[in-house]
């Protein structure tokens, strides 16, 4: 394992405790599976990681424009990290339109990595430099350091007796760079060489060159001139012994489902209808017919979650997934979930908005869809998930929630959780809490009728499933007789119903836990209250404040709907609250409304995530208010 | 999973013990009665126990059929018992799971639905109660609606073209069609268990009168004289013969010709021989339906099965695909948390 890393000459190593980079190019320069390759390295070599891709909506964009620049951000550390870095301390910029789009977030004093031959004329010209301007040559990148390398040459050399085709030597360059990265931070080969045999198992030569481009990378950085001021960099692995996996936001919720029926002794059926950013769910779900998944890929979204409905009624667990338009054309059919009273996962992985809005770019404006989306008063439980991980616990309590209370539930992810991963350590069966479908016995003949909607304690009516003896009944959108469910316009029933129905939804908070402090005192100045995939960015800022000696607390909701009970006296316990949201201001309203207080809303609206820099100068600047 | 392991002997049922305790609410003279009586007459003779039988509906007066089933039932929203029925046959295919929807509910805003399932080809028993009106929201003009057709909606009379309910089915790849009548309730039974029967996607249009905002609607089928020579009812293997034995269905090429069997010499070996597992023969019966030509000639209106073969059902081929991901064994708990690209870190 060690045997690749050593250098050939006298390097000096730096140890660092976490670093940013960003490999960016054009959509057809591998970035993604580049960077996918480089955080596998990370993760098994023990790293702390965080990873976020970033690509265009289109397939294929223009070569060379600005629109076709495909990005892929990793942050490791030796401690903790919670988000792919604000700014990146590297950058691998294939092209000239990977470097402008990206320049302005690479910290002053950043590596570049260039790759001159995508910084030609014709490349320059794709990127709208003016005639004649080149930034590697004309000094405008001289507070940066600054490294341009001819990849594509280094490429072709290396591979020219590989026996593959100069299109497919040229395709090779993206593992020269990767080589490169793993050189400059003292990382492993094996993993990849591994990984590149598997993949091109049917492709010996294909495998072969891969791997020598891969060296040629590593042996470039060890061999030439280029880097010795610079030297090579050590992150120490810290990461708590035990097995991981790498998940992404998209494939936790495809495993929590999976698992989640494993617990409740379910079958799982997802009705479904592709949408991004939120399709690997269904393809990651598509692949688990191992498991006694069975996926629909419907016609619509309406028949996506009305499919989903069908089989909750046979006694499924029942989910669907889509993101923001998709919920919207789910409406209906939630309304009648909620009134039949079955058990529903609904996960929203929410983008920019309205309509098409911003397809591949997350946002948190979906909430007010989820709390309130419905025509008619139909309260369901929102819950939000807030990192790639939380994903899997989030989703699989969403399922928990659905099938114990008998209740369609919405659980909220975006586009940011969805495509970032991080390493998550593989969790135990025996862990996971316990899913009790409560499932209504036969009826004997000399048994008193089957009333459909009499409840328990917690209103929560029981499952009557097709093929149970004596249990016939007729349940429909139709407002209902408290208990026999025959239809009924009755004024004060549907009064009943209605109430019935919301106290069943606020019942929940008795089983929720209590909301937690995440980080900081628990009485204070300022209390940071986040919801979602703005975890990690509030984390990373409040711990910076707090280690500036400011008092100031983090608490992430995950229950949104009900809210957890203690809510309420947390919020009682600082001087000021601020809710940062990437939306123009919703979870704000709905604290408001529920505790009739002012906290102070930050918003961002941009289809990018905060970035802890963002939140710490918010707090710095509230807490020189309080004073 | 509820008990089911201790299955009784079942008793033999009758027709009535299929009604549920709720008294329909349709109107007096509404077709869908004569419907669900003949349904609670076919589900006695299928031998399946009430609990395994599910009713899915959509919305409009046809959908309320569910109600009065004392079998399990799920009356939805508009246009969606289709996509809901599915996903419940593919979830639990022993079930015996009908569809009761209408030509609103089914071609207009179950439209999408409709076309998708029939290529899917679920095992379900769909039965479209045809009345070419919108009859809940009070007589506006269906998908189905005959063109000049005046309703509050359409004062002017309707200009759209509408639907060849079977021309639709054949077309989306459906693998049983037939057409039945309200009227007709003896054939309807027929026809519905034929329909029970069918492996697949079973789509029974039923003619059905709506004598409040579209009365009359099928008189052109209705008297015993008009049935006689505006009908022919399909029966496998034998020739199309209708007008009390007078006229018959000659097939020149793709041409359907009626011919006159006294005059012109034309025996009935002659005649047009019903295949139903023909799906160019059921094509042109399908486009009788477009001729609305009223004369000597014109084509009668077909009654029967058109169309009936068999295919894989969308729960089976997805059962086998599972069966066969299955077999080295279900994946277990652990491997579906561990994946397949799980690392060790060691103890450092």
């Amino acid at each position: 394992m060690t045997d690749t890393t050593k250098s050939t000459r006298q390097v000096n190593v730096t140890s660092k405790t976490s670093v940013s980079v960003l490999f960016a190019g054009d959509s057809g320069d591998g970035m993604q599976l580049t960077g996918t390759q480089f955080a596998n390295t990370v993760a098994t070599h023990g790293t702390e990681l965080n990873t976020f891709p970033n690509f265009p909506a289109e397939i294929r964009a223009p070569a060379g424009t600005i629109a076709g620049v495909s990005g892929f951000q990793l942050q490791f550390s030796s401690k903790p990290v919670y988000t792919p870095g604000a700014r990146f301390d590297v950058m691998v910029a294939m092209n000239s339109a990977a470097l402008k789009a990206n320049l302005k977030d690479l910290h002053r004093g950043g590596i570049i990595i260039a790759g001159t031959e995508g910084f030609d004329e014709k490349n320059l010209k794709l990127a709208g430099y003016p005639p004649g301007v080149n930034p590697l040559e004309d000094g405008s990148l001289s507070n940066y350091i600054l490294f341009p390398v001819p990849i594509l040459q280094l490429t072709r050399e290396a591979l020219k007796e590989s026996g593959l085709s100069s299109k497919e030597i040229d395709r090779c360059k993206n593992m020269f760079v990767l080589g490169l990265l793993y050189w400059l931070y003292t990382l492993p080969l094996e993993g990849t060489f591994e990984t590149l045999r598997a993949k091109f198992q049917k492709n010996v030569h294909m495998a072969e060159a891969n791997i020598r481009a891969v060296k040629a990378g590593y042996f470039f950085g060890d061999e030439t001139e280029l880097f010795a001021n610079l030297g090579r960099f050590d992150i120490a692995p810290q990461k708590q012994h035990g097995l991981y996996r790498r998940v992404t936001g998209n494939e936790a919720c495809a495993i929590a489902l999976t698992a989640a029926a494993k617990k409740a002794g379910l079958k799982l059926f997802l009705g479904s209808y592709p949408i991004t950013p939120a399709t690997e769910i269904l393809s990651t779900l598509a692949k688990k017919k191992k498991y006694g998944v069975k996926t629909y890929q419907a016609e619509d979204e309406i028949a996506g979650i009305v499919s989903s409905i069908g089989a909750a009624y046979g006694g499924a667990l029942a989910a669907t997934n889509t993101s923001g338009p998709g919920l919207a054309l789910k409406t209906e059919a939630l309304g009648l979930a909620v009134i039949l009273e079955l058990p529903l996962v609904v996960i929203n992985v929410q983008r920019g908005g309205p309509s098409t809005g911003l397809p591949t770019k997350p946002e948190q404006s979906d909430l007010f869809m989820a709390m309130y989306g419905r025509h008619g008063e139909a309260p369901l439980p929102v819950i939000a998930a807030s990192s790639p991980v939380d994903c899997f616990y989030c989703t699989y309590e969403a399922a928990r929630i659905a099938v114990e209370h008998m209740t369609p539930v919405i659980c909220l992810t975006d586009g940011y959780l969805a495509l970032s991963s991080e390493p998550w350590k593989v969790e135990n069966p025996d862990n996971l809490a316990p899913i009790t479908p409560r499932f209504h016995l036969p009826r004997k003949p000399e048994d008193p009728p089957f009333l459909p909607y009499t409840r328990d304690d917690r209103q929560v009516r029981s499952w009557a499933i097709p093929g149970t003896r004596g249990l016939e009944h007729r349940i429909g959108g139709l407002e209902k007789q408290n208990e026999t469910g025959n239809v009924s316009h009755d004024p004060e029933n549907h009064e009943l119903m209605t109430k019935l129905r919301a106290q069943k939804i606020n019942h929940i908070a008795d089983t929720l836990p209590l909301q937690a402090i995440d980080n900081g005192p628990e009485k204070g100045d300022l209390l940071v209250l986040g919801w979602g995939s703005s975890y990690g960015a509030i984390k990373t800022a409040v711990e910076q404040a707090i280690e500036k000696g400011h008092s100031v607390a983090h608490a992430h909701l995950r229950y949104i709907h009900p809210f957890p009970k203690n809510l309420g006296e947390i919020l009682g316990n600082y001087k000021k609250i601020l809710i940062p949201e990437l939306n123009n201001g919703q979870l704000i309203h709905i604290i408001r409304d529920k505790f009739l207080i002012a906290p102070e809303g930050f918003t961002k609206i941009q289809g990018v995530p905060f970035n802890e820099m963002e939140i710490l100068i918010k707090i710095t600047d509230i807490i020189k208010e309080l004073q | 999973m509820a008990d089911n392991t201790t299955v009784p002997v079942l008793p033999v049922l009758i027709a009535k013990d299929f009604a549920s305790d709720q008294e329909p609410k349709w109107c007096p003279g509404c077709g869908d009665h004569a419907v669900l009586q003949q349904i609670k007459n076919v589900l006695p003779e299928l031998g399946i126990a009430p609990e395994n039988i599910v009713f899915v509906s959509g919305i409009g007066c046809s959908s309320r059929l569910p109600y009065y089933l004392a079998t399990y039932g799920v009356h939805g929203i508009h246009g969606r018992a289709l996509p809901m029925a599915t996903g419940l046959k593919v979830s639990r295919p022993e079930l015996s799971v009908w569809v009761g929807t209408g030509d609103g509910d089914a071609l207009s805003i179950g439209g999408n639905h409709f076309i998708h399932t029939l290529r899917r080809n679920p095992d379900l028993n769909v039965v479209l109660f045809n009345n070419e009106i919108y009859g809940l929201t009070k007589g506006q003009y269906s998908p189905t609606s005959k063109i000049g057709l005046k309703t509050v909606t359409s004062p002017s009379g309707v200009i759209d073209q509408p639907f060849n309910t079977a021309a639709l089915t054949l077309g989306s790849g459906g693998s049983f069609f037939a057409r039945a009548f309200d009227r007709d309730g003896k054939f309807l039974r027929s026809i519905l268990k034929r329909a029970a029967l069918h492996k697949g996607t079973s789509l029974v249009e039923i003619y059905q009168n709506c004598p409040i905002f579209n009365g009359g609607a099928f008189e052109a089928f209705a008297s015993a004289d008009n049935k006689a020579n505006n009908t022919v009812y399909l029966e496998q293997s034998k020739p199309l013969i209708f007008a009390r034995g007078k006229r018959g269905i000659w097939l020149d090429g793709f041409q359907p010709i009626v011919v006159d069997l006294d005059k012109e010499g034309i025996s009935s070996s002659d005649l047009w021989i019903h295949d139903e597992t023909d799906i160019n023969k059921a094509s042109i019966l399908a486009h009788f339906a477009d001729d609305h030509a009223d004369s000597e000639e014109s084509l009668p209106r077909p009654f029967g099965v058109f169309y009936a073969r068999e295919r894989i059902t969308y729960e089976d081929a997805l059962t086998a695909q599972i069966s066969d991901a299955q077999k080295n064994g279900i994946g277990t708990f652990e491997e579906l948390l561990k994946g397949d690209q799980s690392y060790e870190i060691k103890k450092a």
